[in-house]
């Protein structure tokens, strides 16, 4: 019975999308078929430009929530913190970036960024934010191994002091005080604020996006690598599987934990940089970047890098398509009905996958 | 457990349970009306709300971070009801001007069912999964009616304490009927939770909590009994969502967010998450520390924030205060309070002490 709801919700949702959907139409009048661009059928480049924007959405999920999966599968500890590290990587690449571009402090255009202005402040936020995760690690899990709620409190504590703190430093130079924010955007590199042609259905995409993925993509394949060919990845997987039996053989396990804590600390300052490249960073996307890591991770399963892929593609497509195609009741601005109860299918996923895989699609039972 | 034994232990507690009562009971004829109004009737209403997750962790092992949520919702149900449109009425939400009694039955239902919902969907996530999942769901609650136009949106539903039963009539003119009905609910609350532990749902409740799969060998249905727990949790909640509306008058999704969240657990954890009694202990520290080290003008403030050298804002120090916490003592104020009676009875304290029984407290454990 819940198997046949389920199935058919989602026989639904896909026929809806893909045929059911209407256009608005002229006269303005709306039916729960109405949508903002019709089914794939009538605007594929509309579908097209969602299919495009899922996969950028989940490059871009994976790599903040690859950090916090690793994490958690090989220390069982769930970083409350990975949030406020999204943030704080985020202000530390844009502080960066001011010194090396700004001549007065505030937004830069893009034909001032090369390339290099725009990694350097990355690796530099990645450095400080992997270092900050260490301290923690090192100061405050360390000799509380095997207590994951108490981890999960001191990382919570952890994370409204850092996020208090954040608020009252960042950003230091020249914010773009709109409405009072804390709003700090970092440029990208002027050569790739341009749109190109795909060829495929007309569709023109942000090459920047594109680039997200390229590097959500790089992400995974070289934690992949990592993980299956070289030692420290060994030894990761092996304290996934058995931590105990690990560190009799002689490992070192504490360090490969301090390793590990570092690469996944880094990895939310990764995504905060590209948060701050796209879009900015402010004070309250710490939840938000909190919230899709816990989404990833719960319905990818824990401690799998593949489930953090999956579940990132699962994430994006229903945050985007969700807000794209539910009806909008022919109303120009959208907003009259519906598709601002997007965010109710994200409790939908979390629902279909556990009512049928508890532990996660790819996560070991516990 | 011996309860009901007259230990020393037993004694002292009672008399200063009693004594706390008395003192509650002639609150405004002793202490300052800024005293009872703010400081002890939200003491009253967030120590119902902490009674619900302190319930859920204590006998069911289930550390929920939806109950701000759930009292939210319950409050924007509330709020959504009651509040008339027209000319100088309220402009946000459905507008409905149902009678309050109504709306207050119907806020308590539809929370508890909701409740009963998430803990389906969770109910099969154990330990620290559970936490990561509750969570997920209070902060997708928070986004919903911050998105939801419709229900609220952004800004506060306002003046809802306007629109009160007739049996309770005008509570803004006369601040201590409300802080008489948060006194008597809180009374309902922990009574029917303590009577709720001893029935044979109860009893097996704490089972599934120990030995989940003994208790499900033996042909309980632990799923349910989890399920259910967190439907009368919700149940709990909505009392307190129902107060905190009359109380604050107004309902933002704010009072649902991440920062609410975690102040709710921060007074679990203050209180000790393992006794009832705990959540208004931890409460009434919560506030008073919120109400008055809030307004102390440290010397040396920085000019970043309040706080001296480093800046930032009154959360830093609650963020301290809750790590020295989990630090020093997870078991909270009853956690030290029970290590000075072990320390009492370990000296060849009073000889009865030996049939104290193990409350459960060894949550923080797990």
């Amino acid at each position: 019975m819940p198997r046949a709801a389920a199935a058919g919700l989602v026989v639904f949702a896909t026929l809806f999308v893909l045929v059911i959907a209407n256009p608005p139409s002229e006269s303005g009048a709306g039916s729960w078929r109405t949508t903002n661009s019709g089914s794939a059928f009538d605007d594929p480049g509309a579908f097209m430009a969602n299919l495009l924007d899922t996969v950028t959405l989940a490059g871009w999920l994976f790599i903040v929530a690859s950090g916090f999966s690793l994490i958690f599968g090989l220390m069982r500890v769930v970083n409350m913190a990975h949030g406020v590290f999204y943030l704080l990587g985020g202000y530390i690449a844009y502080e960066v970036q001011q010194r090396l571009t700004a001549e007065t402090p505030g937004f830069v255009p893009g034909e001032l960024v090369n390339t290099w202005e725009w990694l350097i402040p990355m690796a530099v936020a990645m450095l400080c934010i992997g270092a900050l995760g260490l301290v923690i690690e090192q100061g405050f899990l360390r000799w509380n191994q095997g207590q994951d709620l108490r981890q999960a409190l001191i990382t919570i504590a952890i994370a409204v002091i850092i996020a208090d703190q954040v608020t009252a430093h960042f950003p230091r130079s020249g914010a773009f005080q709109t409405g009072g924010g804390n709003l700090a955007t970092i440029t990208w590199p002027g050569w790739m604020e341009r749109r190109i042609d795909l060829h495929v259905a007309g569709v023109e995409y942000s090459l920047t996006r594109l680039a997200i993925l390229a590097l959500g993509v790089t992400v995974g394949v070289s934690l992949w690598l990592w993980l299956h060919r070289t030692r420290t990845g060994m030894v990761i997987r092996a304290g996934v599987d058995d931590r105990q039996m690990t560190s009799v053989l002689g490992i070192n396990i504490g360090r490969t934990f301090a390793i590990a804590f570092f690469v996944g600390s880094a990895l939310a300052a990764m995504g905060g940089t590209v948060g701050a490249s796209q879009g900015g960073v402010a004070s309250g996307q710490d939840g938000l970047w909190l919230l899709y890591s816990l989404v990833v991770v719960i319905v990818g399963g824990m401690g799998s890098l593949v489930g953090a892929a999956v579940g990132s593609l699962l994430v994006a497509f229903v945050l985007t398509f969700s807000a794209s195609y539910l009806p909008s009741t022919g109303d120009p601005a959208g907003i009259e009905c519906c598709t601002q109860y997007s965010i109710t299918f994200t409790f939908v996923l979390i629902a279909l996958v556990l009512a049928f895989r508890p532990q996660g699609l790819f996560g070991k039972a516990a | 457990m011996s309860r009901g034994a007259w230990t020393p232990r037993a004694i002292v507690e009672r008399s200063l349970g009693l004594a706390a009562l008395v003192i509650a009971l002639l609150g405004p004829a002793i202490f300052s009306s800024y005293f009872t109004t703010t400081i002890l009737t939200s003491t009253f209403i967030f120590g119902i709300a902490a009674a619900s997750l302190i319930f859920l962790s204590a006998y069911g092992g289930m550390i929920s971070l939806s109950q701000t949520a759930l009292m939210g919702i319950a409050g924007y149900v509330v709020g959504n009801l009651v509040t008339k449109g027209g000319a100088g009425g309220e402009t946000k939400g459905l507008i409905l001007g149902w009678d309050p009694t109504l709306a207050l039955v119907f806020a308590i239902v539809i929370t508890t069912a909701i409740g009963l919902i998430l803990g389906l969907v969770a109910s099969r996530s154990f330990g620290i999964y559970f936490l990561m999942l509750t969570l997920t769901f209070g902060v997708i609650a928070n986004y919903f009616f911050g998105q939801v136009t419709k229900l609220g949106g952004f800004s506060p539903i306002a003046s809802i304490n306007l629109y009160m039963p007739g049996w309770i009539g005008d509570i803004v003119g006369h601040p201590d009927k409300l802080y008489y009905i948060a006194l008597g609910v809180s009374l309902f609350v922990y009574v029917l939770i303590r009577y709720l532990v001893r029935t044979p749902f109860g009893i097996s409740l704490q089972g599934q909590r120990d030995e989940p799969v003994r208790l499900a060998s033996l042909g309980y249905t632990v799923p349910l009994h989890r399920a259910l727990a967190f439907g009368f949790g919700a149940f709990v909640a909505s009392l307190a969502g129902v107060l905190f509306v009359w109380w604050e008058g107004q309902i933002s999704p704010q009072n649902l967010g991440l920062g609410a969240t975690i102040d709710l657990l921060i007074i679990a954890v203050i209180g000790g998450l393992g006794r009832i009694e705990g959540a208004w202990l931890g409460a009434f520290a919560f506030i008073v520390i919120n109400n008055y080290v809030r307004d102390i003008q440290f010397p040396f403030a920085s000019e970043k924030g309040v706080l001296p050298w480093i800046g930032g804002s009154f959360n830093t120090v609650i963020g301290v205060v809750f790590l020295l916490i989990v630090l020093l003592s997870p078991g909270g104020l009853v956690g030290i309070w029970d290590r000075v009676w072990d320390a009492a009875r370990r000296r060849g304290g009073p000889p009865h002490a030996q049939s104290e029984g193990a409350e459960p407290a060894a949550v923080a454990s797990s």
